[in-house]
């Protein structure tokens, strides 16, 4: 059995890892939900304060003609120009890479990056496509009959747990 | 005795096909609305689709005149990547089930996916959902007097965007409600939203009898009913629904129930104004208020592809483990 580690500190070394290699004109994208709450974070706590986009990536799944569509959804928002950017997408458990696949094609519907960087709090491993993470909070071996989850507290405080998949 | 099964939806309760407002539970009305918002962004993009419906074939079955909801159910289906097909099924009136049915039999077995159907005979759009294949999806694009869901939820989605809340609202539904599928759909939705106030608002000639019963309140009288209303929702007059003198004249019509801007007057300051189109200006409503700071009416059409995308993306999808 893996401890599970303490989400906070997880994310003040992810969010070191950014401050130091980070582009200093790179803008975030978070992946809903995790995603999103992380990239929220580092818009306002990153020495840069990048501009911050949110992706759901529902209309992009690779899994729609067997799962259907996710009973919520919620509205993509890119506030910035995506022609040229340096994007660093942000999610919470990287485990397939398809996720973050679907992230990619939608990002190209708005334009054509100059880059697209990988930033996830955790790496559990078991990829199904050839992604790989430019910035990692910590990588972890999570059995295959779990699922790791990112929580966040009323008051913005991060936890990991495993849930029975 | 066993409850009835609602026909649209599948045994996991999810929409497998979406024929009426009527009995259709509040969490699925907020889940088109709320998926809606989601594709209301893609359609403000430089590329408008998504990939979602790709490989699926969209059939737009049209046994009466549309210009709108065609053109929007077709946008919608291409934005999803669909392939479509835009039938427009010239009839004579003496279409009988047996041949509509011969003609979706033929259609399924080119492949359709989703039947988009507009028939001028109540039910039509159900009998084809009863006679389909369990992975075929029917959507009810207007039926005769009965249903015209997808306009309905557009108007809701219309009202949520500009009143964010349907709980402390009075909607005032104005005119010909008594061959209107849309009034029917709007009023269907708006009470299972939780509105609590929805007037109907109409000469006695143009009244469904005991239309009460939907939970409305009635008026005769359009500047009584139209005091304090939050939405006011013009419907099209319709002529050529019109058997024998309902109504003394058009201009007479205006008189009594056309949309001035004094009587939009005694409705809230705020109050939006809505018509599902086409509109007969100077029949039911002033072009000044058709283009006034109050109309919503083009941002109605504009939410309408949104809607009809929602709903097509959630119908295909059914049925997975999700």
């Amino acid at each position: 059995m893996n401890l599970i580690p303490e989400a906070e500190a997880v994310y003040r070394a992810l969010r070191e890892q950014l401050n130091a290699a980070m582009a200093f004109d790179a803008k975030l994208v978070g992946i809903y939900s995790g995603g999103v709450w992380l990239a929220q974070r580092l818009a306002n706590e990153l020495n840069a304060k990048p501009a911050l986009g949110k992706i759901d990536v529902s209309f992009y799944r690779d899994d729609y003609k067997t799962a259907g569509l996710k009973s919520v959804t919620r509205r993509t928002e890119i506030p910035f120009e995506v022609d040229g950017a340096h994007i660093v997408l942000v999610d919470d458990v990287l485990y397939t890479g398809r996720s973050v696949r679907a992230a990619i094609n939608e990002l190209f519907d708005y334009g054509r990056p100059a880059s697209i960087q990988l930033a996830v709090l955790v790496d559990r491993g078991g990829r199904e496509l050839p992604v790989q993470p430019d910035y990692v909070g910590e990588n972890m071996i999570v059995a295959e009959s779990v699922s790791l989850v990112l929580s966040q507290s009323d008051a913005g405080v991060l936890s990991l747990a495993t849930e029975p998949r | 005795m066993l409850a009835r099964k609602n026909p649209q939806l599948n045994d996991q309760g999810e929409l497998h096909h979406l024929l009426t407002t009527e009995g259709l539970p509040k969490a699925i009305l907020t889940q088109i609305l709320d998926t809606a918002d989601a594709f209301v962004s893609v359609g403000e993009r430089e590329v408008k689709k998504v990939p979602l419906l790709r490989g699926k074939s969209v059939f737009n079955l049209f046994f009466e005149n549309s210009t709108r909801t065609l053109t929007t159910f077709d946008i919608a289906a291409k934005r999803l990547s669909a392939d479509v097909v835009n039938l427009n099924v010239r009839t004579s009136s003496a279409t009988k089930g047996e041949s509509l049915l011969d003609t979706v039999a033929n259609l399924t077995a080119m492949g359709a996916d989703i039947f988009v159907v507009r028939h001028a005979e109540s039910g039509a759009p159900h009998l084809i959902a009863r006679n389909v294949p369990p992975h075929v999806h029917v959507i009810n694009a207007g039926d005769g007097r009965h249903a015209h869901p997808t306009q309905g939820l557009l108007d809701m989605y219309t009202i949520r965007h500009y009143k964010k809340d349907f709980t402390n609202l009075t909607v005032a539904i104005v005119g010909d409600v008594l061959h209107s599928r849309v009034a029917r759909s709007q009023i269907h939705a708006l009470t299972t939203l939780g509105c609590p106030e929805v007037r109907v608002i109409a000469p006695k000639t143009l009244t469904p009898t005991a239309v009460e019963r939907l939970g409305v309140r009635l008026f005769h009288d359009l500047r009584e009913g139209i005091k304090g209303a939050d939405v006011v929702v013009m419907l099209r007059l319709q002529n050529e629904r019109m058997n024998g003198a309902m109504l003394p004249s058009a201009s007479e019509y205006f008189a009594h129930y056309g949309l001035s801007s004094e009587i939009l007057s005694l409705a809230k300051p705020n109050a939006i104004v809505m018509h599902p189109g086409p509109m007969n200006r100077g029949v039911e409503i002033d072009s000044g208020v058709a283009d006034g700071t109050q109309s919503v009416i083009l941002p109605q059409v504009t939410f309408g592809i949104a809607v009809r995308m929602a709903v097509m993306a959630i119908v295909a999808g059914a049925g997975g483990s999700k």
